[in-house]
C-alpha cells in the first residue's frame, strides 16, 4: 500500500512538470504581450529618455536576443526562484515576495480555520436535521455567501464593526507601538471573516450535500440493524465517509484563498502579497506581477497535488493504478 | 423544500388514474418542477423589476446621471433622492440605476461569450477524443491552474478600458468550467447505445451532434451560463472597484464603490446601495440557476 501511494505520488510530481512548463509559456507570453514591452516603465514615465539609453538597458535585460533564448533564460532563472529585480525597487523579486509572505499566508490560514471549524459543524448539522429552521437558515446564508462581492462585503464590516462600533481596527496587520497577540489577533478578525466567507458558504453546503448522500446509502442501514446508537451511527460512519470529498475541495480551495486575499488584502489595508500585487500592477512593476503570478500558478498546482493525494489516502477504496 | 408532500400527493394521483394519465413531454415537466421552486419565481420577479427599471433609466429616472447640483452635495436618502446624493450632488438612485444597465449588460455577454468558447472547446474535445481530447484537456488544465482574479487584473491593467474589451477579457477567462462539463457530458451520453447504434446505422457525424448530443448537454450548458452571469457581475464589479474596468463617468455598480471607502464613515449611502443592488442581482440569478437545475435534472433532486 504504501509503496503504491509513493508511486502515485511520483506519477502526479512528473504530470506537473508539463503543467507548470505550460504555464510557464503562457506567462512569458503575457509579459511580452504587454504594450511597450518589459522596459514599458521607462517609456511611460512621460519624459523624452534617449533611444541609446532605452537601447543599452534592452540590451542589459538581454531584450534584443531571439525570443527564443529570452524564455529559456527566465525560466531556466525562475525555476531556481530568480525572478529578477522588481522595477520600482530594484530588489530581488524573490527577496520582495518572501518578505510579505508571511502576512498573507497568516491571514490565509486564520481564514482557512475560520471557515473549516464553522462550515462542517453546520453542514453537518444541516444534513442531519434536514428541513429544519437551521438547515433553511444554512443554506439561505450559504447563498447570500455566495453571492455576496467579497470587497463589499468587507466594506460593510468595516463600516459596522471599525467605524461605527470601534471594536476592532480599521486595516493593517498591527498597530504601532503594541505588538501584542491581542493587537494582532484583533487585527485578524475581520479580515479573516471577509476571506472566509466564500468557503463557508460553499464547504457548509456542499458537507451537507455530502452526508445527506451518505446517509441514503446502504451500509448506513447495516450500521443501523446492527443495533448501534444512532449518534455512533451518523459520526462515524457517516461524517467520516462524507468527509472524504469535502476535505479534497477545501484542499482546492485553499489555492483560491491566495486569490481571495488579494482583494482583501486591499480593502483592510493588510501588508502581504495580494497587495503588494495589486501594488505592482498600477506601477507597471512587471518582474514583481509576474513572480507573484507565478508563485501563485505554483500554489494551484501544488494544492491540486495535496487534494488528490489526501483524497486517495483518506479513502480506502481508490486504487492507485 | 416542501417538495416531499407534493411529491406524494403525484404519486398517488398517477396510481389512481393511469387511463387519465397525460404523456407529459420533458418540456412539460420541467415547467412543472421549475414551479415548484418558490425562491427562484420570486428571484426572477425581482430579476424582472430591477431589469426592467434599469433598461428604462432614461425614462424612470428622476434626474441626469451625471447632473451635478453642488447645492446638495452628500446628502442621505430622502424623499427628493431616493438613495441619497454624492459629493457632487448626483441622484445616487439614478446613477444606481445607469450602473445597473452598464453592470448587467457586460455580467450577460461576458456570460454568453465565456459559455460559447467553453462549450466549443469541450465540445471539441468530448466529441473527436483522443489526441484532441487530450490536447484541449492540457489546455484547459493549464488555463484552470493560474489564478483567475490575479491574470484578469494584469490584463486588465494594459488593455484599453472599453466596454467590448471588459466583456471579452471577463468571458475569455471563465470558460474553462463550462468546458469540463460539456466535455463530460458528452463523452457520457456518446457511450450510451442509441449513439453507437445511430452510428451504426450510418448517420452522419453532424447530424448525431445536433440531432442526439447537443440536446442533451443544453440542459448543463443552460445551468451554467446562468450561474456565470452572475460571476461575471461580480467579477466586473471587483475589476471597476480596483480602477481597472469600467471607468468614470460612466457609471457601473462597481467602480461607484470605487472611492467609497474614504467617504464610508461620513456617507455610507454610497458604499450601501450600489453594493445591495449586486447582491440582490447576483442572489436572484443564483436562485434561478439553482430552479433550473432542479428542474432540469431530476436526480440531482432532494440532495
Amino acid at each position: 500500500m504504501e509503496n503504491s501511494m509513493t508511486l502515485y505520488i511520483s506519477r502526479r510530481l512528473l504530470q506537473m512538470i508539463p503543467l507548470m512548463i505550460g504555464i510557464s509559456i503562457i506567462m512569458f507570453a503575457l509579459i511580452q504581450a504587454v504594450p511597450g514591452g518589459p522596459e514599458a516603465m521607462f517609456l511611460e514615465s512621460g519624459r523624452f529618455i534617449d533611444p541609446t539609453i532605452i537601447e543599452s538597458y534592452r540590451h542589459r535585460l538581454g531584450l534584443d536576443q531571439p525570443l527564443y533564448i529570452q524564455y529559456f533564460k527566465w525560466l531556466a532563472a525562475a525555476v531556481t526562484g530568480d525572478f529578477g529585480l522588481s522595477f520600482s525597487t530594484s530588489r530581488p523579486v524573490s527577496e520582495m515576495i518572501l518578505e510579505r509572505l508571511p502576512a498573507t499566508l497568516e491571514l490565509m490560514l486564520m481564514a482557512f480555520i475560520f471557515a473549516a471549524i464553522i462550515a462542517i459543524p453546520l453542514g453537518i448539522f444541516s444534513a442531519v436535521r434536514q428541513y429544519s429552521l437551521l438547515d433553511y437558515l444554512t443554506t439561505t446564508l450559504s447563498f447570500l455567501g455566495i453571492a455576496m462581492p467579497v470587497f463589499w462585503f468587507g466594506l460593510m464590516l468595516q463600516l459596522l464593526f471599525s467605524v461605527k462600533l470601534g471594536w476592532f481596527p480599521t486595516s493593517g496587520r498591527i498597530t504601532v507601538g503594541d505588538a501584542s497577540l491581542v493587537d494582532q489577533v484583533r487585527h485578524l478578525v475581520l479580515p479573516g471573516i471577509v476571506l472566509s466567507l466564500l468557503y463557508i458558504a460553499g464547504w457548509s453546503r456542499y458537507m451537507r450535500a455530502s452526508l445527506l448522500s451518505v446517509l441514503r446509502k446502504d451500509f448506513m442501514l447495516t450500521a443501523r440493524a446492527k443495533g448501534a446508537t444512532e449518534r455512533y451511527v451518523i459520526w462515524v460512519h457517516g461524517v467520516k465517509n462524507a468527509l472524504i470529498p469535502v476535505v479534497s475541495i477545501m484542499a482546492l480551495d485553499l489555492a483560491g484563498l491566495f486569490s481571495g486575499a488579494v482583494i482583501t488584502e486591499t480593502v483592510f489595508a493588510w501588508p502581504g502579497i495580494g497587495r503588494l500585487f495589486i501594488q505592482s500592477v498600477y506601477s507597471r512593476d512587471y518582474p514583481l506581477v509576474m513572480g507573484i503570478l507565478m508563485m501563485g500558478s505554483f500554489m494551484v498546482v501544488f494544492f491540486n497535488l495535496v487534494a488528490d493525494v489526501v483524497y486517495a489516502w483518506l479513502d480506502p477504496r481508490i486504487s492507485y493504478s | 423544500m416542501t417538495l416531499n408532500e407534493t411529491d406524494n400527493t403525484l404519486e398517488r394521483r398517477e396510481t389512481f388514474s393511469l387511463e387519465q394519465s397525460q404523456v407529459m413531454s420533458p418540456s412539460v415537466m420541467f415547467w412543472r418542477q421549475f414551479r415548484r421552486h418558490k425562491a427562484a419565481l420570486v428571484a426572477i420577479l425581482v430579476l424582472t423589476i430591477m431589469a426592467f427599471m434599469c433598461f428604462f433609466a432614461p425614462v424612470i429616472a428622476p434626474y441626469e446621471f451625471d447632473a451635478i447640483d453642488l447645492r446638495n452635495t452628500k446628502q442621505p436618502p430622502t424623499l427628493k433622492h431616493l438613495m441619497g446624493t454624492d459629493e457632487l450632488g448626483r441622484d445616487l438612485f439614478t446613477r444606481v440605476l445607469y450602473g445597473g444597465r452598464i453592470s448587467l449588460t457586460i455580467g450577460i455577454f461576458a456570460a454568453l461569450v465565456g459559455t460559447l468558447f467553453g462549450t466549443l472547446i469541450g465540445a471539441m474535445a468530448g466529441f473527436y477524443g483522443k489526441q484532441i481530447d487530450n490536447i484541449l484537456m492540457r489546455f484547459t488544465d493549464i488555463a484552470f491552474s493560474i489564478p483567475t482574479l490575479p491574470l484578469l487584473i494584469v490584463v486588465s491593467s494594459f488593455t484599453k478600458a472599453s466596454l467590448p474589451v471588459i466583456v471579452l477579457v471577463i468571458g475569455l477567462l471563465s470558460w474553462m468550467a463550462t468546458a469540463r462539463v460539456v466535455r463530460g457530458t458528452i463523452l457520457s451520453i456518446k457511450e450510451q447505445e442509441y449513439i453507437i447504434a445511430a452510428r451504426m446505422i450510418g448517420v452522419r457525424n453532424g447530424r448525431i451532434i445536433f440531432r442526439h448530443i447537443l440536446p442533451n448537454t443544453f440542459s448543463a450548458i443552460v445551468v451554467g451560463a446562468t450561474l456565470s452571469v452572475g460571476g461575471a457581475i461580480i467579477t466586473e464589479s471587483v475589476l471597476s472597484f480596483l480602477g481597472l474596468g469600467v471607468q468614470p463617468p460612466v457609471p457601473s455598480w462597481g467602480n461607484m464603490l470605487q472611492d467609497s471607502q474614504t467617504t464610508m464613515a461620513s456617507k455610507p449611502w454610497l458604499t450601501i446601495f450600489p453594493g445591495l443592488a449586486i447582491l440582490i442581482t447576483v442572489l436572484c440569478i443564483n436562485f434561478i440557476g439553482d430552479g433550473l437545475q432542479d428542474a432540469i435534472d431530476p436526480t440531482l433532486r432532494g440532495k
